[in-house]
């Protein structure tokens, strides 16, 4: 077993070797598959192009689509970008309120926050304390002039399942675009974009054992769901998103699918047997608490908050393995984590939070070698925490007058 | 965040870890920070009766500085009069463990523990100094 462990499959995910193998074949001369699949006029871009379609019915098989919904963008904050600007900006006659929730990835966040510089209003939607959107909130937030609606299917911090069908249903009977950003989701949870009634969703090649700097946007057909591109050139995917298109990361996201439409079922039954593994191996620990709904949530994420041990100093004792505090988007700055104050957490146990996320290559050796290291590391912390002390002798911390600084 | 050698070994090796009777003779401590901000030291010296600090303990809640901060302060204070443990600044302890700005923050708390824990000490003492003449005219 080697040291440190990856336990940060959230942040993102190795490429999976066959991924790896695929994608070298785009890139070296030998197979001639190199080409520039825009190239009409000779094999090596017919082979290319070949490459590229194939790889996009292996990303529109995994969510019940047809190819030509798929656009190739960079990656999933690019599809954030162009499915809630492109949708904002091509309807603004129409209306322009926004909803989405505070919990979202800061890829819809700030994109939002642009649109309403740009005279778009928003509401940000507080989810219940498990971390899920309640359907009546939802539907009370859509007005009339209500455009769209950007929520996510899987949390990244926490790891949460919306229930996407029934916001579907909902958002369709209230004729409101829906956009769903699945970056965390794909490869995990089964996504229907026809049952579920999804006009636009944002998808990563990274996060699912693909490669880095590739992702894509479904974009509904029937109904047609209009948008304005973002960037502009060569009228590349339909026009909606100009740039030759990199064929080895397209090769890479659609064989990473392709495996995950595959292998999920086994996997996810893999990765659930370590998580229980891991959650009954610190169920001895007193004060911990596992942030989001235990049942509508990913087996891959545990977030877990550790009372009176500060997070950061929890990750550096924890220095063999490799986790994350909160967001990785946001670790270097020293505000507690917007998504567990937004669930009501209160400040100290979303300063003392960590988020653990395995995935497809952790093993249980390590997450044995894991729950050793969190007991032995967490006892001396706490011997070295004057506010387990205080909780040990029966102080109520909450009453305490505190010197905010 | 890359943490300096001197906050890895403070932080792994802390020293003076524990704590005094608060109401001990010649003990001051003091608690600044608050849960909500994700830093709190409580830092107590035990003074003898030549006013010199001989003895110093700790207990942080907060990040590896916070933690190096107090830890080291601990080992400052100690054999130091109350003035000249007064005049330990944030800017030393922040040199001396060469803190990232992000983690200016935790020296000054630490500099605002000594200060409290002074203030402490001198509070019990003038208290049972009133205790001391009252007794001494009844």
């Amino acid at each position: 077993m080697k040291t440190p462990i990856y336990l940060d499959y959230a942040a993102t995910t190795p490429t999976d070797p066959r991924v790896a193998k695929e994608m070298c074949r785009y890139l070296t001369p030998e197979d001639g598959l190199f080409g520039n699949p825009a190239s009409r006029s000779h094999a090596f871009g017919w082979k290319a192009e070949e490459a590229v379609e194939a790889a996009r019915k292996n990303v529109a098989d995994l969510i019940g689509a047809s190819p030509k919904e798929i656009v190739w963008t960079s990656g999933a904050t690019e599809s954030d970008n162009l499915a809630i600007k492109g949708a904002a900006h091509f309807h603004q006659k129409k209306g322009k309120h926004i909803v989405t929730c505070k919990t979202e990835h800061k890829a819809v966040l700030d994109t939002c926050r642009q649109l309403e510089r740009d005279g778009f209003e928003v509401t940000y939607l507080v989810p219940e304390e498990n971390g899920l959107v309640d359907l009546d909130k939802l539907a009370a937030a859509i007005r009339d002039d209500t455009i769209l609606v950007s929520l996510m299917h899987v949390n990244n911090e926490m790891g949460v399942i919306q229930d996407m069908a029934a916001i579907g249903k909902l958002t369709r009977e209230r004729k409101v675009l829906l956009h769903v950003d699945a970056a965390q989701s794909a490869g995990k949870v089964p996504i229907d974009v026809e049952a579920m009634n999804i006009d636009m969703l944002s998808l990563s090649g990274h996060k699912a054992y693909g490669p880095k700097g590739i992702g894509a946007l479904y974009v509904r057909r029937k109904p047609r769901v209009r948008i304005e591109a973002l960037i502009h050139g060569g009228g590349h995917e339909r026009g909606l998103r100009s740039g030759t298109l990199p064929t080895h990361q397209i090769v890479g996201m659609g064989e990473a699918l392709r495996i995950a439409r595959e292998e999920m079922a086994a996997e996810n039954e893999r990765v659930r047997m370590l998580r229980d593994r891991f959650l009954d191996g610190i169920s001895d620990i007193e004060a911990v608490y596992v942030n989001g709904d235990l049942e509508h949530r990913v087996p891959h994420n545990l977030n877990i908050s550790f009372a009176y041990v500060e997070g950061e100093s929890l990750m550096m004792a924890l220095k063999d393995l490799a986790v994350s505090s909160g967001s990785a988007c946001t670790s270097a700055s020293l505000e507690p984590s917007y998504v567990l104050r937004a669930i009501g957490r209160d400040d100290e146990l979303a300063h003392s939070s960590i988020r653990f996320s395995m995935g497809r290559f952790t093993t249980e050796e390590e997450i044995d070698y894991a729950v050793r290291l969190i007991h032995e590391k967490l006892d001396k912390l706490r011997e070295l925490s004057p506010l387990w002390e205080m909780y040990k002798e029966g102080v109520d911390l909450s009453k305490v007058q505190w010197s905010a600084h | 965040m890359a943490y300096s050698d001197k906050v890895i070994d403070h932080y792994e090796h802390p020293r003076n870890v524990g704590a005094f009777e608060k109401e001990e003779e010649g003990v001051g401590t003091g608690m600044v920070g608050a849960p909500a901000c994700g830093d709190v030291m409580r830092l107590q010296i035990k003074v003898n009766d030549d006013g010199v600090i001989e003895d110093a303990k700790f207990k942080t809640y907060g990040c590896g500085s916070a933690i190096a901060s107090s830890s080291l302060v601990t080992e400052m204070v100690k054999g130091k009069t109350l003035e000249e443990a007064q005049e330990i600044k944030n800017k030393d302890i922040a040199e001396e463990l060469a803190l990232p700005p992000v983690k200016i923050h935790c020296s000054v708390l630490a500099e605002d523990a000594i200060k409290a824990a002074v203030e402490d000490y001198n509070k019990h003492r003038d208290e049972a100094g009133e205790g001391d003449s009252e007794r001494q005219s009844a």
